[in-house]
Order: C-alpha cells, then sequence, then structure tokens
C-alpha cells in the first residue's frame, strides 16, 4: 500500500512543529529556514494552513530536470532529488507549478519532500493531527467519514 | 550548548551595534531570559534610574530552549525597570519574534542610550543596523509590521514594535509581536518609546544549532510534550477554551474582582466567558471565536482569534477591525469587562483589539477605568472633567476611554497615567487596586487568599505570573491547598516564585506549568545546554533570581511597606460567595513569608541567605 502526506489545515494552530522537525530529520539542525514544509499563517482570516509537496503521480519537476536527478523511490513513491545528480539549474523550481521544490543556497543544490523514507518527521511532530500519513488511495476516508456522520439516514419502517 | 553565546550591544544614543561574547559564567548562574538578562541589568544599571532617563537600559532576552523544538519554546522577555512601577520589569511575549532572535544567532539584545530622532533596529543573521524610523512613527503596532514587511521585501521577517501609547508616553504601554503577542506589564514598551525606539525587525536562518545532545534533546521533549497532551488542563482546557476556561470557575470560587473590587463575583461573567465566545451570535449567526492558534512551538495552543460582531456600534463602518485577530484571553475580558461591570462581549473585544493595535496592556488599562468609574460614582470626577457619563457597565465608557487613551485628549491623559497616579491625582490613592503602582490581575485574594501575598511580594508589581497558587488554591496543581486559609501560604508562595523563575528563564511558557513540574524541564534542559542542569542546581537558580530582583528593587527605595494590598482587600470583607465576609491575610502571611525567605522583619535578604545563593 502506497501512502501519502494528508493535510487538515483546520486542525493547524501554527505551532511550525513541523518546520523544525523537518530541518532536524534531513539536516540535523532546529532551524525552520531549512524546513521543506511551510505553515502559511492568513492572519485575518484565521487560517493557518500547512504547505509541501503532495508528490504528483507525473512530477512536473521530475520531467523537467535535465540530468535526471529526480527519480522516484519504489518503497514510497516519493520524487526524490538525488544531490550527487542534481546540477542546481532550478528548472525544476520554474516546472513546479506548486513552488514546493526550491532552491538551496548553502548547498547549490535543490531541495524537496522525499517522505523522509516513508516515516514523515512532521507527521509525527504535529500534536494536533493536522498532518497524518495515510493510505494513497484513501486520502479523503476521514473527510468521508466526517460527511458519512451528518448524512440523515430515512427513517426506517418498523417491524 | 542551548545559548548561542553572543550578545548583540546597541547603543542608541551613538548609533552603534556590537556584538559580544555571553557571560558564560552568568549562564550557568543564572540560565537565560528573565534570570540572565536580570543579571546583565542589575549589574550596568543604578537602581534609582528615572525609567524614563537615557540611564536606563532595556533588554530582549531569549533563553536556552528558545527556537528549539521543546514545546512552547518560542518565548522571549524584555527586562529593564519599569515606567509604571520604579521596579525590576519582566514582560515576557510568545508568538514567533523570539524564535526569530535565536535563529539569527543572538541570545540577547542590550539596549542604552536613548536615540536622537526615531529609529528602528533591523537584523539579518549578523547584519544589525539602526534604520531611520521617521515613516513609522506615528504608526499603529499592526501597520509598523505591514511597512517593515514591504520594504524588507520579507514576509518573513519579524516584527516587535510600539505603538502610539509607547510614543506617547501612555504609563503602560506593552512591546508588540506578531500583531497581538506582547511583553505587556509594567510599562515596557513606555520605556522603548522614551529610547525612541520604534521597533525591532528580525530575520535569523541560521537556527538554535547549539544543542549539547540532540539526540537525547528530541527525546525528552518528546515525553515532555507527552505530558501536556496528557493533561486535563493543556490537553484539553487550554486548547478548546482559551485561559478564558477561567471566567465561569473564577466567578463561582467569589474570586473575580467586580467593579474595582466592590464585588467579588460578576452577575454578566457568563456573558463574557470562553462559552460565550462559542455560541453563535443572534446578530449574524457566527461564533466570535474562529480557531485555537499556537505560539511557536507550542503544543497546547491556548491563543484565541476571533471575529468581532460587524453590527456592533463600536466599529460600525470600521472595517479595519472586521477581521479575524487576537482575543479575547482570560486577563483582557475580566480587565474590560468584570473589573469594570461591562457585559458585552463585543465591546471588550474592541477595547482589546485597540490594546493590540497600539500597545497597551489591557489589564492596568481596564483597572484604570474602573478606578475612574469608582471615582465617577463617588462625583469626584465629573462627566464634564471625563467628557461622557462613565457608570459602571457602560460599554459605550469603555469603549470611548480606549479611543481617548489613544488620541491622547482630554480625559485620556489622566487615564495614560494608570490607577495609581491618577487616584492620587483625584485624592483617592487607596482606590487604586494594585501593588507597586501595578494593578491586580483576574484573581480577588479575599477569595484566593495566596495570591494576595503573590501580589504583595512580586517583585514587579501585583501580578499572577510570578507565583500562580490559582493552580494549587483553585486547580489543585501540583496539590490542593485551601484557597480560604492564610496557613501554609508563605512556603506555597515561596516555592511558586522560584519555579517560575526558572521556567521564565528557559524560555518556555509558564502555562506548560499546569502540567509540568521543574522535573519535566529539568531533562529538556540537561539535554540542552553544556553542564550539568541537577533538579538541585535549578531550584538554586530560582531562587537566587528571585533574590537578585529583591535586591535590585530595596537598592530603588522599595521597603517592607511596599509589600501591601490596597486597604479595600484588608477591611471590606467580601460580600458574596464562598469567600463572604473574608477580607485578605495579608499582614499574617507577610512575616512568615519573610522568615521562610530567610529575610529579615524589614524584607532584607540576611546574610546568611546570599551567602548561600551566591549573591
Ligand atoms: S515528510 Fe519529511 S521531508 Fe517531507 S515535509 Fe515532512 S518532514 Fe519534511
Ligand atoms: S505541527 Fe501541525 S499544528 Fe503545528 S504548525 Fe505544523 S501542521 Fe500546524
Ligand atoms: S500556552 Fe498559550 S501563551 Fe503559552 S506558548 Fe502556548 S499558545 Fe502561547
Amino acid at each position: 500500500m502506497q501512502k501519502s502526506l494528508h493535510i487538515d489545515p483546520n486542525k493547524c494552530t501554527g505551532c511550525l512543529q513541523c518546520e523544525m522537525a523537518c530541518s532536524f530529520e534531513n539536516y540535523g539542525v532546529f532551524n525552520i529556514a531549512k524546513s521543506r514544509i511551510k505553515v502559511f499563517n492568513f492572519e485575518h482570516e484565521g487560517r493557518m494552513v500547512p504547505y509541501t509537496c503532495t508528490q504528483c503521480a507525473e512530477a512536473w519537476c521530475m520531467t523537467a530536470c535535465p540530468v535526471d536527478a529526480i527519480r522516484i523511490d519504489a518503497a514510497t513513491g516519493a520524487k526524490i532529488v538525488h544531490e550527487d545528480v542534481c546540477v542546481g539549474c532550478k528548472v525544476c523550481t520554474i516546472a513546479c507549478p506548486f513552488g514546493t521544490i526550491n532552491y538551496v543556497a548553502d548547498s547549490g543544490k535543490v531541495q524537496k519532500c522525499d517522505l523522509c523514507g516513508g516515516d514523515p518527521a512532521c507527521a509525527t511532530a504535529c500534536p494536533t493531527g493536522a498532518i497524518t500519513y495515510v493510505d494513497a488511495d484513501w486520502a479523503g476516508l476521514e473527510k468521508m467519514r466526517l460527511w458519512a456522520g451528518k448524512t440523515d439516514t430515512q427513517p426506517r419502517a418498523s417491524a | 550548548m542551548g545559548w548561542t553565546r553572543k550578545i548583540l550591544r546597541v547603543d542608541l544614543s551613538n548609533g552603534t551595534c556590537k556584538s559580544e561574547p555571553l557571560n558564560m559564567e552568568w549562564a550557568q548562574q543564572y540560565l537565560g531570559q528573565r534570570g540572565l538578562a536580570t543579571k546583565y541589568f542589575v549589574e550596568e544599571v543604578d537602581p534609582k534610574v528615572d525609567p524614563l532617563a537615557p540611564a536606563n537600559k532595556m533588554i530582549m532576552a531569549t533563553g536556552p530552549l528558545t527556537g528549539t523544538p521543546a514545546s512552547t519554546g518560542g518565548r522571549y522577555s524584555v527586562i529593564t525597570k519599569g515606567a509604571l512601577t520604579g521596579a525590576i520589569a519582566c514582560s515576557n511575549s510568545g508568538g514567533y519574534f523570539g524564535a526569530e532572535l535565536k535563529f539569527a544567532g543572538w541570545d540577547m539584545i542590550i539596549f542604552e542610550g536613548k536615540s536622537a530622532k526615531p529609529v528602528y533596529l533591523s537584523i539579518e543573521d549578523d547584519k544589525v543596523e539602526l534604520r531611520d524610523a521617521a515613516h513609522l512613527w506615528g504608526k499603529t503596532v499592526w501597520q509598523t509590521e505591514e511597512i517593515i514587511k514591504k520594504s524588507h521585501q520579507d514576509p518573513q521577517v519579524r516584527v516587535c514594535s510600539i505603538g502610539r501609547a509607547g510614543e506617547n508616553g501612555v504609563m503602560y504601554a506593552c512591546i508588540v509581536n506578531d500583531l497581538h503577542r506582547a511583553a505587556g506589564r509594567s510599562g515596557v514598551g513606555t520605556v522603548m518609546g522614551s529610547k525612541n525606539l520604534k521597533a525591532v525587525a528580525v530575520r535569523g536562518t541560521k537556527g538554535a544549532g547549539a544543542i549539547k545532545n540532540p539526540k537525547a534533546f528530541m527525546l525528552a521533549a518528546a515525553a515532555a510534550k507527552k505530558v501536556l497532551a496528557d493533561n486535563a488542563v493543556t490537553g484539553q482546557g487550554l486548547p478548546t477554551y482559551g485561559t478564558q476556561v477561567l471566567m465561569n470557575v473564577i466567578n463561582e470560587m467569589g474570586a473575580l474582582p467586580t467593579r474595582n473590587h466592590r464585588d467579588v463575583q460578576f452577575e454578566d461573567a457568563r456573558k463574557i466567558s470562553a462559552e460565550a465566545m462559542h455560541e453563535k451570535r443572534p446578530t449574524d449567526g457566527k461564533a466570535h471565536l474562529v480557531t485555537n492558534a499556537a505560539c511557536f512551538g507550542c503544543t497546547i495552543a491556548c491563543g484565541r482569534i476571533s471575529k468581532i460582531d460587524e453590527t456592533h456600534f463600536s466599529v460600525v463602518n470600521k472595517p479595519q477591525y472586521w477581521g479575524a485577530s487576537g482575543g479575547l484571553e482570560y486577563e483582557a475580558a475580566w480587565a474590560l469587562g468584570a473589573a469594570n461591570g461591562v457585559g458585552d462581549l463585543e465591546a471588550l473585544q474592541y477595547a482589546n483589539l485597540i490594546c493590540n493595535e497600539d500597545g497597551f496592556d489591557p489589564i492596568t488599562f481596564g483597572a484604570t477605568v474602573a478606578a475612574a468609574m469608582e471615582l465617577y460614582d463617588l462625583g469626584i470626577l465629573t462627566k464634564e472633567q471625563i467628557g461622557l457619563e462613565a457608570p459602571f457597565g457602560s460599554a459605550q465608557a469603555l469603549v470611548a476611554l480606549a479611543e481617548m487613551l489613544i488620541s491622547g485628549e482630554g480625559f485620556g491623559k489622566d487615564l495614560a497615567l494608570g490607577s495609581a497616579r491618577m487616584c492620587a491625582k483625584y485624592g483617592r490613592p487607596e482606590l487604586s487596586m494594585g501593588v507597586k503602582k501595578q494593578e491586580f490581575p483576574a484573581y480577588d485574594s479575599r477569595g484566593i487568599q495566596g495570591m494576595g501575598l503573590a501580589y504583595a511580594t512580586s517583585n514587579r508589581g501585583a501580578c499572577h505570573l510570578r507565583g500562580y497558587t490559582v493552580a494549587s488554591e483553585v486547580l489543585g496543581i501540583p496539590v490542593k491547598t485551601d484557597p480560604l486559609v492564610t496557613e501554609g501560604k508563605a512556603d506555597l508562595v515561596k516555592a511558586f516564585q522560584d519555579a517560575t523563575s526558572v521556567f521564565d528563564s528557559a524560555g518556555v511558557c509558564v502555562f506548560t506549568t499546569f502540567a509540568w513540574t521543574l522535573a519535566d524541564l529539568q531533562p529538556q534542559l540537561d539535554a540542552a545546554c553544556d553542564g550539568d542542569w541537577t533538579m538541585e542546581k535549578l531550584a538554586l537558580v530560582g531562587e537566587r533570581i528571585w533574590n537578585m530582583e529583591r535586591l535590585f528593587n530595596n537598592a530603588a527605595g522599595f521597603t517592607a511597606k511596599d509589600d501591601d494590598l490596597p486597604p479595600r482587600l484588608k477591611t471590606e470583607p467580601a460580600k458574596t460567595g464562598p469567600a463572604k465576609g473574608l477580607v485578605n491575610g495579608i499582614d499574617k502571611m507577610r512575616p512568615e513569608y519573610y522568615k521562610v525567605r530567610g529575610w529579615n522583619p524589614e524584607g532584607v535578604p540576611s546574610k546568611e541567605t546570599l551567602s548561600r545563593l551566591g549573591l
């Protein structure tokens, strides 16, 4: 079963534990400037929205890469940047419609979410369940369940 | 390490900024933030200094856990001699500013002197400069953040600033960061304004990497987060209801100060409570509360984000207030509401928005309005003097007075003094409900006896955050004590004061202490900071910080006489509720407390106490 990150912005409080966890998992530092997930605070609406790569099936970044540095990880389905191959041309950052692959000046390469090899640190760190790691085919299951609970059932004919 | 080991010294008189190594010997004795910055402060500043003179300094300080994934690890404090109190001031704020300062590589910033013209400090990691703030002067906090973000072309910059209250010398101005988090009390924003410093803008990309043992730290932080999640208050009560969870509880206890402490229960408490914030309004069918929100790193998320009723009289034709914004928290709801008998939730939120927008402390402001309403009730202040009728309970008066304070016109000038100076001006100093010129927060000490002692002996004037015995006396944390008796409160107050000093010096939020004891904080500090951080060492650090602050106040001219409550709380018994017939027993508790502290009957730490603490 393939899994994917599932984000429920309604649960997010803006604590940034996910960003800290991402930077620690990937770089061993506590530094949100190095996080691959970003939480956006729409202050005047009272909405906080975590955002990261959704691992598109036909990933634009991967298709655009001229040196084949972005490849699919067979185990997780994540599109992974191979730093040893990446030449830092940034074409992928132009190709990605969502802005979730970005250049890192320190390394001269790009970075994006790699699903932490199947054990996403952000999901583990999130205290509210706003980020979960779920069956990719059933990412909508929880939402369906919620709406199902609200659906009126017909009064039953009594026997 | 925990610390970045670097401090920034900004001389506003000469316009210079320079980096200095952190005194690591002091860091081992005073930990960080409140303790360590106060150490710097008392070493460098004459206790007799006029708080608004250039010779006063102001320090913005992070703790060793600020900017780490420790839950609530995003706090910073402002340390100075308070404009309102003339005592040592230390005001703590959440939001994201503190962590960003750490990420830029600085443990603290020491501001000294006074700039000839308005400036703001810009920090981008090591790149630090004072910039002209002529275009920001006269602007609100909200405008200032927006203008700086735009001109820096960086939406990720974090800003703390003063609003017009701080510029205009309102004695209880705050420093507001991230739109609605504030270093709120004692007039720290007034001191900032007196230095012609409008704002500090920080962008940090270095991170808080200097953790002694990252793996052990992550384990300790995770264990402590679980304690918060499993606790009824931090895991459910605060995220769902915010600090407002207390409104009905404290009212039922007969400890909700009402109408300038004339009463201890408010008939309209329910209307301004957490429950009311959740209910749908008849006017637009929407609930006041939009969502809860967290400060940096916080897994509790007590913060409230609300939307005001657009049809309320206070905001008709003022769309700038219609968006979601911070509030109401319990202290603000009480001070703007029960303290002056106003039961109109939307009016309270409007006044609260003005407090955030222009940077002044809602507790002192609300309590000053309450005192003005009592003076009006007694006929000492007239309609002509105030500019409008100001009876207890008038939402119109509350709203108008908030606007007057900011315009600085008419009676606004008197309100800007705070209740102690205002009541003295009109010949009734005893009607100011506070200690050391700082107004009480939302707990009446006739119904919660220990809080009377905590207020009277708080080093920054009346305050609930120096020794929150409410936790024990009301909620049974860590053990239940009887709120109506004075026995045992001296020990209780000391224990809370010392432990809180450590939490305030670590970089975490004091609300963790609903669930954490020092034993939950200790493993996180020990894994993060150089040196051995045992329970014994931390206990000593807490007590050392408390006594250091006390010595500063004593040298500033405070004596045992200042460790006292207004006559009302000692002579006018509570009229209703469980505490009916009781006054506060401060005169009984104070000598016991001095003894427990190892101070002489004049409230001066003994030689033995000082040498035991290495002071
Ligand atoms: S899954 Fe891992 S790499 Fe991707 S955003 Fe989360 S923590 Fe970062
Ligand atoms: S950890 Fe969860 S709640 Fe916190 S900011 Fe990230 S997504 Fe939001
Ligand atoms: S408990 Fe509340 S005030 Fe404290 S850090 Fe969390 S959100 Fe901020």
